[in-house]
């Protein structure tokens, strides 16, 4: 390993860094493109506040790359039921983040109750359980439920998608 | 029109029939997401948002009234039967508050933390329904620069006082601020920051950015660190309190009520100084030190009152100056915003009837708490056995609910997915998540006013210096900004800590409570759900 992987190793912080730094730029140039004529009503102007920030996250970015390299370390947040004694579990996150996905490719074509039972089921067992009929069946409720509820009770309208003239 | 017969207008408005029935509602819906664990007021209140979109302004508020206070309570429930505060304003609550359970006096500090905050909320509701008023008087002859250095006070106050670290807190608000820069410039009508999508011009729904870094982004967070053993919630029957508790608890709730009412009020206010400073208090005053750490009812009491008082504290600058300084006055004000109503010293003369039913409706919420909440402690406590994956898959699945409600557009998903990202990223490195939520509401304003000074004074950068309060504030804000600069310096020429004055030895007690039992969360202060 040579030493600078070896440097950089468990100091997966140094990406936020990057990323407030990047944030910066992005703010930077995009308010630099905005093309404004000066005029005396308004003389702070579009840009300067946006200049401001971009200032604010760039500097930030810097002090954060240097307390990390000094060995700076923020601290996880921890909670009812966090445990942090054990590594990050992708294995949950990811299809939890892959359910949330095909939701919202779902939601507008096959309308809500269908995408709503595959966000709810497809997170539930992200999470772990291992009830697929009795999951299946709550997640079938539930996007029914919510999809009447919000319509007769709240005049919100969710898509019904394939399943119109059905509901 | 004076307070008294302002509010007696409001309590009949907020007394009707259908109005009444929207603050119970609003209560228990309130309660039982409040109770269960990593749902903190402003998820609460963030989540339950689109509930109120069908029905008009007075009755909506109504019932946020009641999910407000019933948030809170919830919160203080699962505190202190789990030993796990999902919010820092309550960690104190349950360092007390779990032992008393873990005692067999689950139902006394249930009660005591019960009638605590009916206490506390009750007296507060009534000094906001008293100071709203003189603040608002004071509030109109502030003009633009005043109003712009009140709000970086607030912002800078949040970002650098609370919270472990204060480089992370600035890079929160520093993104948050970023994150309010989307959209069509309101004055010349520019677009920043929107890439040429055209969904993008109306800026960032707040209530989306909300439940975004809330919801989503905790869900994320602790699906990663699910813990697999389950933890023991305690077993709880009816609260209630013998005689010798009442008297070690009424005066903790009097003094807690004082100690949270002016810190919520403040402009950089929170409920975790004073609920530290009522439990400190408690300790010494109390007849029975030795209990302290062993489950002392004064330590349940003091602290839910100051953390109940600080809550109605902080409406004060969010009704007057249309200042949230928490995240759950935040989205209220983003709540207010989506009916069209700005907060601010002109609420009172526009929209007078609503506020006034709103601060009615608080007394009204907190009295239903009481009332109905007693009763069903043991029914909140089953909740918190709901299994994980539901309770999770359900916060997934009521957070997209929200957002994509507000708009119907599949395209608000997309932005709860990043934002939730970025939420579950600052979990993850301790970035604090209020300055960004503040930074977000905030920073538009924070332009406007400024803009609006510089116009006054044609450019002119002495403008920002014209009103005295205005400067008055910026010299606070640098003392905020350099005292631990100057702190290091004391320290450096002092190497004996010969200073061990109250103060100090004060913030030592409080310090030793928490790091023994939660530092990390506290540490992390997650206030912000």
């Amino acid at each position: 390993m040579t030493s600078l992987t070896s440097g950089l190793k468990g100091r997966s912080e140094l990406g936020v860094a990057l990323l407030l730094g990047a944030a910066g730029v992005v703010v930077f140039l995009d308010a630099n493109g905005l093309v404004t004529p000066y005029s005396k009503s308004d003389p702070v102007g579009p840009k300067t506040v946006p200049f401001i920030v971009a200032g604010m996250l760039v500097v930030c970015a810097v002090l954060l790359a240097l307390n990390v390299l000094r060995g700076g370390k923020g601290e996880a947040e921890g909670g009812e039921d966090v445990d942090l004694t054990h590594p990050a579990d992708w294995k949950t996150v990811l299809p939890l983040a892959g359910a949330f996905i095909l939701n919202i490719l779902l939601i507008d074509w096959a309308g809500w109750v269908i995408s709503g039972t595959v966000l709810f089921w497809g997170s539930v067992l992200a999470l772990g359980s291992r009830r697929y009929i009795r999951d299946g069946l709550i997640s079938v409720a539930l996007s029914l439920l919510t999809f009447y509820g919000f319509y007769l009770g709240l005049g919100i309208a969710l898509p019904a998608g394939l399943l119109e003239g059905i509901l | 029109m004076d307070v008294w017969s302002s509010l007696m207008d409001g309590f009949a408005t907020a007394l009707t029939p259908m109005n009444f029935l929207y603050a119970v509602i609003g209560v228990i819906l309130g309660t039982a997401v409040g109770v269960l664990p990593g749902l903190g007021p402003a998820m609460t209140v963030a989540l339950l948002l689109p509930v109120t979109y069908a029905l008009e302004p007075t009755s909506a508020f109504i019932m946020f009234a009641g999910i407000y206070y019933g948030g809170m309570y919830g919160g203080s429930t699962t505190s202190i039967l789990l030993n796990t505060p999902g919010e820092s304003s309550s960690v104190v609550t349950a360092i007390e508050g779990n032992k008393m359970a873990k005692a067999g006096r689950a139902a006394q500090a249930l009660a005591t933390a019960a009638i605590g905050s009916f206490v506390a909320g009750t007296i507060g509701t009534a000094l906001l329904a008293v100071c709203a008023p003189i603040v608002v008087k004071f509030a109109v002859s502030l003009g633009a620069p005043s109003y712009f250095a009140i709000m970086v006070l607030a912002l800078l106050a949040v970002t650098a006082v609370l919270g472990s670290s204060r480089l992370r807190g600035f890079a929160s608000l520093g993104l948050g601020l970023a994150i309010g820069l989307v959209g069509m410039d309101s004055v010349t009508g520019q677009r920043r920051l929107t890439f040429g999508q055209p969904l993008l011009a109306d800026g960032l729904d707040i209530v989306v950015v909300a439940v975004a870094i809330f919801a989503v982004g905790e869900a994320l967070w602790v699906a990663a660190h699910l813990r697999r053993t389950p933890l023991h919630a305690i077993p709880v029957g009816q609260p209630w309190m013998g005689k010798s508790d009442w008297k070690r608890s009424w005066k903790p709730w009097l003094r807690g009520t004082a100690f949270g009412f002016p810190f919520g009020a403040l402009p950089a206010g929170g409920a975790e100084i004073p609920t530290f400073l009522s439990y400190v208090t408690e300790k010494r005053l109390s007849k029975h030190p030795e209990e302290f750490g062993k489950g002392a009812i004064e330590g349940v009491a003091g602290p839910e009152a100051a953390n109940n008082a600080a809550a109605a504290g902080t409406l004060t600058p969010m009704l007057a100056l249309g200042l949230p300084t928490n995240a759950t006055a935040a989205v209220m004000l983003a709540a207010f915003t989506s009916y069209g109503i700005q907060p601010g010293p002109q609420l009172f003369e526009s929209q007078g009837p609503l506020v006034w039913a709103l601060i009615a409706s608080l007394f009204i919420g907190n009295l239903l708490l009481l009332i109905i909440n007693l009763p069903l402690a043991p029914l909140w406590a089953k909740l918190l056995q709901l299994p994980r994956p539901y309770l999770y898959a359900g916060i997934l699945f009521f957070a997209t609910l929200g957002a994509y409600s507000v708009n119907l557009q599949a395209f608000d998903l997309v932005i709860l997915l990043i934002l939730g990202a970025l939420g579950f990223m600052m979990r993850r490195f301790g970035l604090p998540v209020l300055p960004l939520i503040l930074g977000v509401i905030l920073g538009p304003r924070i332009e406007g006013q400024l803009r609006k000074t510089l116009q006054l004074s044609a450019g002119d950068p002495a403008g920002l210096f014209s009103e005295p309060i205005a400067v008055g504030i910026y010299v606070i804000i640098a003392v905020i900004l350099l005292w631990p600069f100057a702190f290091k310096l004391i320290r450096r020429n002092t190497p004996v800590a010969a200073s061990a004055g109250g103060a100090a030895a004060l913030a030592m007690d409080a310090d030793d409570a928490v790091h023994s039992n939660h530092s990390a969360v506290y540490s992390n202060h997650k206030e912000q759900q």
